[in-house]
């Protein structure tokens, strides 16, 4: 597409080639919002809309933590984990009279100190992403079910319910607590330091030390940062259920996020990719969840197409991005 | 030695990339028993010229190869590997995990109904093994052999196809000093075979030693070829750049005397292991050069300084202050920095523009809030940079990966410069640098070393470190094995220097006049 606009400048045509790498995956979403709308008729109503956003809210905080530890080359399996043992200590903090919000810091604290457990494993004793976070899957999960003493945790009167149910000018809550959190990695990652480096340390891990940079420092912050969103996720599901359960709850969601993080053009080497994509991702994601269910299609095949979506719509951008980069 | 009829022409070679023109009628003819150079800048063509010849690339209609007076079917790697020319890339095409047979006859192995005949394989490699003198066999997997001796492993493919031509591109750039050795004794044999070999390198040394004819092409069009008696760093210097270099080394500053005041100190610095104890100090606008064989410890030396390798004795002092950095960032601070020797695996980030890389060691100085990019201050930093370093690129937007090697590594210094340092460490400065970009990177040195900052170089290139060192240590085995320094009236000389990193002159003067 770049080529055959009359570049100016070469200049100017970086940033084009940039802006449709970030919106690499923006034709797909409105193609999938138009087809299911085109075979069900009920795709998009602002009710069924407002469905969908709140339906991909929770990946969407997941996936931005993702994004942060995938730009550093690194990957986190334990956010699914993570978000059900924040959930059950939010709802078991809930429960004391008089004390219920302080559900609320108390499962954001529970995700980010989860995350930096990982991220002190990852960045003193440089041991691999894959296998801490592959431990922190399994143990976070235990510690999950054991705060819930293996059962469901409840409140039916959960202070904070308002934030998984309720909505602000006809715009739910989680859904605006998402695109917060969208913003707020954007900001993190274009105009400070600390975003710079995440890139750098992605880009080049030794080439960022060898400049002074403080790896340490940023694998700790994208591994904590991605534990806290798991922890926010915590809390938004619990607000959203009234309930959790630490055996069942974000039982793969670490699939759904990482899923969206590629689907957004992020390279899963590092030091390329960028929020708005993810963004772009969990969509289409949440958009296909809902959009096969409304046009009837079985469960079983529901995972089947959701699965080739995500390959094909990755072979079509790595095919674009290769065919950028020969000219 | 050459006979009248050449094994290979290459008649009026033009190649286009869309607007670019490549190569503009470019003929070379090679005779079978010689060693032919080419030669040229980053950029002039030469790999471009050598992918015709190997039917990577097509060339525009118009040009012809011959090989023995017939021509080949252009742009077929087969037809031209039929004809007997193999090509040996920079960047080795061997699987590490097979062995050295299985690599030979990859992709031709032989066979009967499919089944690979393993004995066939073995029998054929070991007589090729033998005439290349080589000290592993045909089972030996590649993954254990170095990097000289992957070459030879290539070379031995060349050979078991009866390959007439074979075309080495910068065969030496990784390799050790004693590889190099033997390369230029297997260059040697395949000569004297008859074969005619087609060699890029930029490295002086190499070509006035084995060329028997240099061929220099400059932005695409062929300058000349020089005989062996013409051939002379000068002149072929001049036919590179297209100007007179009068001064290829430039050394303006004022070499330090014994009166100028050390600025840092290195006492005692090792590691045990690479590097046993090292001292030596160096002045405020002072170019040292430290030389030494491939794998004598200069890096490390030059990385324990530098606070990114560990240290297990010894101490760093600048300006009489124990400064001895325990990370890259703490020697920054004091205003000690190092360029690395590989710059896309340990220096650049290659996905991000230029301005970044430039301003990624002081972003956080320039940051007026703490913790908040100042994008003004990178673009400005980045546009005085490219202006100073004369950095050729579109803009400072563009990433770094599509930068030539020479205004990468110009990048590199920038960001170094940029920390306004006080030690410049620079290891192998003009590696994979093209001649132009050389003598600019020199010019620069000298003035950095004029407005007072200490320079220590590491380099394999002697005639470098003669070139612009007032002093020059000499390491052996992770020990500085001596000191050569120039005075007005005697240069270092390249036969002390040598002497010294084998060993050649390990009795001391002092031993001598016991």
């Amino acid at each position: 597409m770049t080529d055959t606009t009359a570049a100016p400048g070469k200049d100017r045509r970086e940033q084009l080639k940039s802006l449709f790498m970030a919106l690499g995956m923006l034709p797909i979403l409105v193609l999938l919002a138009i087809g299911f709308e085109l075979l069900s008729g009920k795709f998009l109503t602002v009710n069924n809309i407002s469905i969908v956003m709140q339906q991909a809210s929770i990946n969407i905080v997941l996936a931005a933590g993702m994004t942060f530890v995938i730009l550093t080359g690194g990957i986190d399996l334990s956010v699914g984990s993570i978000l059900a043992a924040s959930a059950v200590g939010a709802v078991a903090v809930s429960l004391f009279e008089g004390y219920g919000m302080l559900a609320i810091p108390a499962g954001l604290t529970l995700g980010l100190a989860f995350g930096l457990m990982n991220g002190v494993l990852i960045a003193f004793l440089k041991l691999p992403p894959f296998i801490v976070t592959l431990g922190s899957l399994t143990a976070v999960r235990g510690v999950a079910r054991l705060m819930g003493g293996d059962t469901t945790v409840f409140n039916s009167n959960l202070p904070f319910a308002v934030l998984g149910n309720g909505d602000f000018l006809g715009v739910p809550w989680l859904a605006i607590i998402a695109i917060g959190v969208i913003f707020l990695s954007w900001f993190i990652l274009r105009a400070t330091i600390l975003g710079t480096w995440i890139y750098a340390v992605g880009g080049n891990q030794e080439a960022a030390r060898l400049t002074g940079i403080k790896v340490w420092l940023v694998l700790l912050f994208v591994y904590g940062f991605s534990g806290l969103m798991s922890g926010l996720g915590g809390v938004m599901s619990a607000a959203r259920l009234y309930a959790a359960n630490g055996l069942q709850l974000g039982q793969a969601y670490e699939l759904d996020a990482i899923a969206a993080v590629i689907l957004g053009g992020t390279s899963l080497v590092g030091g390329i990719g960028s929020i708005w994509g993810t963004l772009i991702g969990a969509l289409i994601i949440a958009i296909l969840s809902n959009g096969l269910i409304l046009v009837g299609v079985s469960d079983i095949w529901q995972y089947i197409i959701k699965g080739l979506v995500i390959i094909v719509a990755v072979a079509l951008d790595r095919y674009r991005i290769k065919g950028g980069a020969r000219t | 030695m050459t006979t009248a009829n050449p094994i290979l022409e290459m008649r009026d070679i033009s190649k286009t990339f869309g607007p670019i023109k490549a190569l503009q009628n470019v003929s070379l003819r090679a005779f079978g028993g010689e060693v032919h150079s080419l030669m040229g800048e980053n950029g002039a063509g030469k790999s471009t010229l050598m992918k015709v010849l190997s039917g990577a690339h097509r060339p525009d209609p118009g040009g012809e190869v011959l090989v023995d007076g017939a021509p080949i079917e252009l742009g077929d790697p087969k037809a031209s590997k039929a004809r007997g020319v193999a090509v040996i890339y920079q960047e080795l095409a061997l699987a590490p995990n097979l062995t050295v047979a299985q690599n030979i006859f990859l992709g031709d192995e032989p066979h009967s109904n499919g089944i690979v005949n393993q004995a066939e394989m073995t029998r054929r490699t070991a007589p090729i093994l033998k005439r290349l003198g080589v000290g592993f066999d045909g089972s030996t997997r590649v993954a254990r052999l170095s990097l000289g001796e992957r070459q030879l492993v290539e070379i031995a493919r060349a050979m078991s196809t009866n390959a007439r031509i074979i075309v080495m591109d910068e065969p030496t750039t990784s390799l050790s000093e004693r590889e190099t050795e033997k390369l230029f004794e297997v260059v040697a044999a395949l000569k004297a075979d008859g074969i005619a070999i087609i060699y890029v390198s930029h490295r002086m040394d190499e070509i006035y030693r084995l060329s028997d004819r240099c061929s220099v092409l400059r932005d695409g069009e062929y300058v000349g070829t020089l005989e062996k008696d013409e051939i002379e760093a000068n002149r072929l210097v001049s036919m590179m750049v297209g100007r007179d270099l009068s001064t290829f080394y430039k050394k303006d500053h004022t070499p330090a005397d014994a009166s100028r005041e050390i600025l840092m100190r290195v006492s005692e610095i090792g590691n045990g292991r690479k590097v046993k104890t090292c001292s030596f100090g160096v002045a405020a606008g002072e170019v040292l050069g430290i030389a030494g064989l491939v794998g004598s410890g200069r890096t490390e030396l030059l990385r324990m300084i530098y606070g990114a390798d560990e240290t297990t004795t010894g101490r760093v002092e600048l300006e009489g202050r124990d400064v001895t950095p325990k990370t890259p960032g703490a020697a920054l601070k004091h205003g000690i920095v190092y360029l690395t020797e590989d710059r896309k695996e340990l220096g650049l980030f290659l996905d991000m523009t230029l301005s970044d890389n430039i301003s990624m060691a002081v972003a956080k100085q320039d940051s007026r809030t703490g913790g908040l990019r100042n994008f003004k201050a990178a673009a400005r930093r980045a546009r005085t940079a490219i202006e100073a370093l004369s950095i050729r690129a579109p803009s400072a937007r563009v990433n770094a990966g599509s930068l030539s090697g020479g205004n990468q590594q110009k990048v590199l210094l920038a960001r170094l410069l940029e920390t306004r340092p006080k030690v410049l460490l620079l290891d192998e400065p003009t590696r994979g640098v093209d001649v132009g970009a050389k003598s600019e990177i020199y010019r620069l040195i000298d003035e950095l070393a004029k407005e007072g900052m200490a320079v220590v170089v590491v380099s394999s290139e002697l005639p470098e470190i003669i070139g612009i060192s007032d002093r020059c240590l000499v390491m052996r085995e992770g020990r500085i094995a001596g000191e050569v320094v120039a005075t007005p009236d005697n240069p270092i000389e390249q036969k002390a220097i040598m002497s010294l990193s084998t060993g050649a002159a390990s009795r001391t003067p002092q031993e001598e006049s016991q």
